[in-house]
């Protein structure tokens, strides 16, 4: 009897025959482009015809296939257990299998505790992901591959989901970074994300086996694990294979192969999904809606017409680039929108060649750009002069509609949202890297199923029933697609549910509004996604308010620029840009390296055009640049620092003790330094985070979706482990911190207060040392004396109570005179910035976002705009105890709102939050941050943070408000 | 003055309660008992996907996703035009701590203002002290009917778990969990069945229906279900997780609700002991621990009267599953008992184990995801599976993911089956000490 397995992954359908020796009769791989049922249906057909036989034993397996397998009553096997079915035939002897699919990693542990593991819901896809960033890099996957193997360095690119390292990756394609490198950085960032996510402190060793898609067609990738890893592992035969020969040998029943096929044909999902109102009822409907939106124009001509000198606009966005040109009386003479196709660069001078050559006798008055590329652009180019995107694009729409309320711009990468009072932006809202839920992401699904985007678009417009896929980033998106597929859902409705989605997110998770009327009743959308007339009308409906949409909806940007560069224009000016000679010649040339600067190791990408223009990105800071500095910075961040590296070991009696500086600890060295030092105890600290650090812990981390801040304590404790003559590792668990009187209680969040269980739990390297992770109570000096001595004298002989009394006595005030010197530098801090008229900005966090690692520099980027950067602890007290519509009990979070609330008070001062990805508290402190502001009239912005490394969309967030507030 | 309305004593009369669902059983005893207390309450069973689209309209997106379920089901309620909006209240359980769980009250005040439901009043139920002005007043009688409700429900919730899978009659169990929360609805009108022998005799008749239901026992995979309370308990936080595993021919398993009120007893204990604190309230929690541990108890020796029925442990044994593997201290959220919980399944052959959690929990990366591994050094067969739920976590996924411990699970099985066959093989699990 021939068995057939069948094995239905998220974008593949793999089969195989098997006869009765096992040998492999038949073997297919194909894409299902989601039909899923009619595909298998086929597959069962033809596998009928080739091997000729009408009867076979038939098992099916993969994700896609679970939901139909049942209903048609066919034997299904879950796909990691068919692995190992199928590995414990074929590759006896194998310790370790590490398998990529289309959207899920695995690991299987086979020998010494059979144990599986699989990416949760977050860590997203890894076959798919490769495949968004190869359209991202305009490779095909050989190409890919070929460019990999050419790497000669690496980028950090975030591995925690795909949208994360998209928005690693763009800005570094229009910084000019080689795709060589990018590609292998890739590579490196899904192996990271497979150890980092699954093996969970257990060591991956012995015999490794490779399976799957991707790690089958990238030899790259295969490299990559090697080298992580440090094995050589093995790439078997039908390594594509293996979960479905795990189905063929799994399954015991027999079929008839036509009624399979029929069966398969016969099943219809029962069409059981949530569905939203369709966007349009009929033909007339759509009619009155089109002939609406095509009157917000702009008034047009030929380039020839063009009456006097012009101004020109580029917009160098993530994914295209756009460029407008206005003649002297503000008629648009010529537009482009077109591709970025991964380097912004040659477009752009193409375009401008062709205006060179469409009218010779063309007179710039002024060239701007803005966008993601503003600055190589400005550089390359030598236009006068660039401007945030965010303020472009209120420039355009202000034009427009002169009292507009709300502007709102979905882009390919970005969703920019001002609100706008008595003609100024009154507040920005800006989408995390976690929800670009934007114009890419329609693309992608488009893509996936098989349609250009304004096909696809299109379909939606009629939909009966649209799907309610809620609004989530893209990784979640995919599943909720997958679905409703399944669930019966047409390529209509999941066309229309797709553009309601990105409509609630950017309503829902970027502008947090829940009614209309919040957004006032003139509102202008823009942006290329509205194009999309799906997005659109989804907009309208969901929002009940009829809007306006230019018809130059995607150019805005540049038109913006355009419009900026005009107004700025003195009279009778001429533009910098180069000449039509100049562009002629123009060479562009890239060359890599690492900055030796500081302790940040920043990689810089130094691009060199023709006439010497040079242009550096990569930096976090000036330094490189090697402009003068208008002297010292004002960075409460750096003196904290200072003051933390200060703290340095004293030899002693008692012997090392090991202090790991993450979390809590940042705050806390004073006092236990203070306090093991008076004991005799040599305290040693771990050293200041970097990338290297991290990776060193990153296999023991236990919880993939914990926040960045907590991951680095693995990498710190590891250190400290390697240190032969550190015995002892002090890292307490607290759950109240010091009561600062700031709120009605005083905890520590779940996650600062218990990761000590953690690091006990599951760093194995502490085996051998004393790790003292006992709970202790600071927050009550005298219990805590009589609880610490007890828990000393259990360790370490000869410790009285009176000594630790002293000691304890010593690291209270040397904590409180730390904290002094913080208040106090901040005061003269501010007193500098108001003598030079400098803005002030509270960078308000965690103790732990000093960190570079975790903040990434952006306290230097700040300064970097000639501000002064202070920390919310330092004005906490002045701003005291608020009265908060939440429940104000963690110490830490306390000094945001009383932050929050000393700003208000402040003229020169503006707060900006830094949140890191994950934590959950701050899903409370934000919007509460958000309210004390709003309420004084104030600004709010956010930074969330993760392991990204690149500022991009900081900086805008930055120069945005410094523009709002007129800086 | 606070900003937001208060539940005032004239209200009672006037102001239909809601409250959320989170265990059909238990808050079907809770609901009778406030009825007869003299609160208009209802229920809320409203499940539809507007709960949740409401839930995201109203909420911060990133804030758990009970607070979001159970802020969308109140507000859904309040839309469907089935309330005269004017004259309903909320309730809202409020556990305190350091969790940011304390704040779904602040999070509901918030969502009302801007559903324009600014007039509803909310009640907290708690017993940590918080909101003097808005705690639901518990009168003597009341509480003596809650804590029997909870101990009842508890009952109910066990045994049926142990017997549904293998009714003879389909339905059967499930009929008789309905039969009883209608005997003891009518005890409690009568003010019967609160105290100690009553209780006892209560215990007694219900374990023993239980055990006279016809049934035929066959080998099944034994799963019990962990994590954040309420994706543990209620059916629209964990996609009808008990359904589905019902479906795939298992035996779950889920810990009452008694261990998780005596786990915030025992923090009170705790707390003073390792920080200091009054010693008066530490006896007071002391004393409590032991006040129920007597109830526990009656309930624990009716259920072992009968054969084939197995007991919960008891809290003391539930707390010393904790020792060595994770600091009492640990009491934010689930805390420490998550992780004893899952231990003491592991203990007693349960080996299969769902973790279900809000996406994001903070207290579940340490109690939860951050213990796997120790639990598995001790139980090297412990088959664990964590898993998210969250607005737009697939169900595709997370059945997936339980598939896949299912499919370790039933080959264990059978390998046990096949070994019991023949006994003489028969290995008993023992733990390895580390």
């Amino acid at each position: 009897m021939l068995r057939i397995g069948l094995d239905i992954g998220s974008t593949t359908i793999k089969c195989v025959v098997l006869d009765q020796a096992d040998t492999i009769l038949y073997q297919s791989y194909e894409r299902h482009y989601s039909h899923i049922v009619e595909k298998a249906a086929e597959l069962v057909r033809r596998v009928r015809e080739e091997v000729g036989a009408d009867r076979a034993v038939l098992g099916i397996s993969g994700s896609a296939g679970m939901g139909f397998a049942t209903a048609c009553k066919l034997p299904f096997v879950q796909e990691v257990f068919a692995t190992r079915v199928a590995a414990n035939r074929f590759a006896p002897g194998t310790d370790v299998i590490i398998e990529l699919g289309g959207e899920d990693a695995k690991i299987l542990f086979l020998t010494g505790g059979m144990d599986v593991r699989m990416n949760g819901s977050c860590a997203g896809g890894t076959g798919a992901f490769i495949d968004q960033m190869a359209t991202l890099l305009h490779l095909t996957n050989d190409e890919m591959n070929e460019a990999a193997l050419k790497s000669e360095r690496l980028y950090t690119i975030a591995s925690r989901c795909g949208v994360f390292a998209k928005s690693d990756v763009q800005p570094l394609l229009n910084q000019g970074a080689r795709k060589e490198d990018i590609a292998a950085s890739i590579f490196a960032a899904v192996v990271n994300q497979t150890i980092g996510g699954l093996a969970q402190g257990r060591p991956i060793a012995g015999h490794v086996m490779y399976l799957g898609g991707p790690i089958t067609f990238f030899s790259k990738l295969r490299q990559s694990f090697d080298e992580a890893l440090g094995v050589k592992g093995v790439l078997p035969e039908n390594s594509l294979y293996y979960v479905s020969l795990g189905a063929a040998l799994y399954s015991t029943e027999e079929f008839d192969l036509e009624q399979v096929a029929q069966r398969l044909e016969h099943y219809s999902a029962g069409a059981d999904f949530a569905t939203n109102p369709p966007l349009f009822e009929n033909q007339q409907e759509y009619d009155a809606f089109c002939a609406r939106h095509a009157l917000a124009t702009v008034p047009t001509a030929p380039l020839a017409d063009a009456k006097g000198a012009v101004d020109i606009g580029i917009d160098a966005g993530s994914t295209t680039v756009k460029v407008a040109v206005l003649d002297s009386e503000g008629t648009l003479v010529y537009q482009s929108y077109q591709p970025n196709s991964g380097n912004p660069v040659p477009i752009v001078r193409q375009v401008l060649l062709e205006l060179y050559q469409q009218k010779p006798d063309i007179q710039v008055r002024s060239a701007t750009a803005t966008g993601y590329g503003e600055e190589i652009i400005k550089n390359a180019f030598s236009l006068d002069g660039g401007v945030v995107e965010t303020v472009a694009h209120f420039t355009a729409a202000r034009h427009f509609m002169p009292d507009v309320d709300f502007v709102i711009d979905i882009g390919g990468q970005d969703m920019k949202c001002f609100k706008v009072d008595k003609g100024a932006i009154s507040d920005i809202y800006l989408n995390e890297a976690c929800s670009s839920g934007c114009g890419s992401f329609l693309q992608t699904f488009a893509q996936a199923l098989g349609y250009e985007v304004p096909q696809f678009a299109k379909l939606g417009l009629f939909a009966p029933r649209p799907v309610d896929l809620g609004s989530r980033c893209t990784v979640f998106m995919n599943s909720s697609v997958k679905q409703a597929q399944k669930d019966g859902a047409s390529v209509e409705d999941i066309s229309a549910g797709l553009s309601i989605s990105v409509v609630k997110n950017a309503l829902y998770k970027v502008i947090r509004t829940t009614r209309p009327e919040e957004l006032g009743r003139h509102i202008v959308v823009q942006g290329g996604t509205f194009y999309n007339e799906a997005v659109l009308r989804a907009f309208e409906k969901e929002m009940g308010v009829e809007v306006i949409r230019p018809t130059i909806a995607g150019l805005m940007g540049a038109y913006g620029a355009a419009l900026f560069g005009a107004g700025r224009a003195g009279k009778g000016q001429t533009s910098t840009l180069l000449d039509k000679k100049g562009l002629e010649d123009f060479t562009h040339e890239v060359t890599t390296t690492t900055c030796k600067g500081c302790g940040n190791h920043c990689q810089l990408t130094i691009n060199r055009f023709s006439g010497n223009r040079r242009f550096v990105s990569g930096n976090r800071c000036e330094k490189p640049l090697a402009k003068a500095g208008a002297g010292e910075s004002l960075n409460l961040y750096e003196y904290k620092r200072q003051l933390l590296s200060a703290y340095q070991p004293v030899a002693g009696a008692r012997g090392k003790i090991g202090i790991p500086m993450g979390l809590n600890m940042l705050e806390l060295l004073p006092f236990w330094h203070t306090f093991f030092t008076h004991l005799g105890f040599e305290v040693v600290q771990s050293p200041a985070s970097n990338r290297q650090l991290y990776l060193k812990g990153q296999a023991s981390i236990s919880s993939d979706t914990v926040c960045y801040p907590a991951k680095l304590v693995h990498g710190h404790i590891a250190w400290l482990c390697e240190q032969p003559d550190i015995k002892t590792i002090f890292y307490p668990c607290l759950t109240y911190n010091l009561d600062e009187h700031l709120g009605d209680n005083h905890y520590n969040c779940p996650v600062v207060a218990y990761y000590p269980e953690v690091i006990a739990a599951n760093c194995r390297c502490l085996a051998g040392k004393t790790f003292l992770y006992d709970y202790l109570g600071i927050h009550r000096p005298k219990d805590f004396v009589v609880h610490m001595t007890a828990l000393l004298q259990k360790h370490f002989d000869g410790v009285t109570k009176r000594e630790v009394e002293q000691a304890a006595k010593a690291a209270y005030a040397e904590y409180e005179a730390h904290m002094d010197r913080v208040r106090v530098k901040a005061q003269e801090y501010i007193a500098k910035a108001r003598e030079r008229d400098m803005p002030i900005i509270v960078l308000a966090g965690r103790p732990y976002h000093l960190d570079e690692e975790i903040c990434h520099g952006i306290d230097k980027l700040v300064c970097s705009h000639n501000a002064a950067v202070i920390t919310e602890d330092s004005v906490a007290l002045l701003g005291g105890r608020q009265k908060t519509h939440v429940l104000n009990q963690w110490t830490y979070h306390s000094r945001l709102y009383a932050a929050a609330q000393y700003v208000t008070t402040q003229k020169d001062m503006e707060l900006v939050q830094l949140v890191s990805f994950g934590c959950g508290v701050d899903a409370i402190t934000t919007d509460e941050v958000r309210e004390i502001l709003h309420r004084a009239g104030r600004i709010y912005t956010q930074i969330k943070i993760d392991e990204i490394t690149n500022l991009g969309a900081v900086n805008i967030r930055l120069r945005s408000l410094l523009a709002a507030i007129g800086r | 003055m606070p900003d937001y309305p208060i539940f005032t004593e004239q209200m009672k009369k006037t102001h239909t309660i809601l409250i959320p669902q989170m265990l059909p059983i238990h808050f079907a005893l809770l609901e009778q008992a406030m009825l007869q207390a003299g609160y208009k309450v209802k229920v809320l069973d409203n499940d539809s996907p507007s709960v949740v689209s409401t839930g995201l309209k109203y909420v911060h997106n990133d804030t758990c996703y009970p607070a979001l379920l159970v802020i969308g089901q109140m507000i859904d309620a309040l839309n469907s035009g089935k309330y005269d909006v004017d004259h309903t209240a909320l309730l809202i359980t409020q556990t305190g701590g350091g969790c940011r769980a304390s704040n779904y009250i602040f999070l509901l005040r918030k969502a009302l203002v801007k559903a324009g439901y600014g007039q509803v009043p909310v009640l907290s139920l708690n017993f940590s002290g918080l909101e003097k002005d808005s705690s639901l007043k518990l009168s003597l009688p009341l509480v003596r009917k809650v804590v029997a409700a909870v101990l009842y429900g508890d009952e109910l919730m066990l045994l049926a778990n142990q017997t549904r899978p293998y009714e003879d009659e389909k339905g059967a169990t499930d009929r008789l969990v309905a039969h009883w929360v209608q005997v003891l609805s009518r005890q409690f009108e009568e003010g019967k069945g609160v105290n100690k022998k009553q209780m006892a005799q209560n215990f007694l008749a219900i374990a023993q229906s239980f055990q006279d239901l016809p049934v035929t026992r066959v080998p099944r995979v034994k799963v019990g279900i962990v994590g954040e309370i309420y994706v543990k308990y209620s059916p629209l936080g964990n996609n009808q997780l008990e359904e589905f595993l019902a479906k795939e021919g298992c035996e779950v398993n889920v810990p009452g609700l008694l261990g998780f009120v005596l786990y915030c007893v025992a923090n009170t204990e705790e707390t003073i002991r390792l920080y200091g604190g009054s010693r008066l309230a530490q006896w007071g929690a002391h004393l409590l621990l032991g006040w129920f541990g007597k109830r526990e108890k009656l309930m624990i020796d009716a259920v072992k009267q009968c054969k084939n029925l197995t007991p919960s442990a008891p809290f003391t044994e539930t707390m010393r599953c904790s020792e060595g593997m994770i600091g009492r201290g640990n009491k934010m959220g689930e805390g420490w008992l998550l992780t004893a919980e899952m231990m003491e399944l592991e203990a007693h052959g349960v080996d299969n184990i769902v973790c279900a959690q809000p996406f994001g929990c903070l207290p579940n990366h340490i109690c939860g995801k951050g213990m796997m591994n120790k639990i598995r050094s001790v139980y090297p067969n412990a088959n664990i599976v964590a898993i998210d739920y969250d607005p737009s976590a697939t169900r595709v996924n997370q059945e997936n993911r339980i598939k896949l411990m299912l499919s370790v699970a039933r080959e264990r099985l059978l390998e046990q089956t096949e070994k019991n066959k023949h006994p003489t093989e028969q290995k008993t699990a023992q733990p390895v000490t580390v």
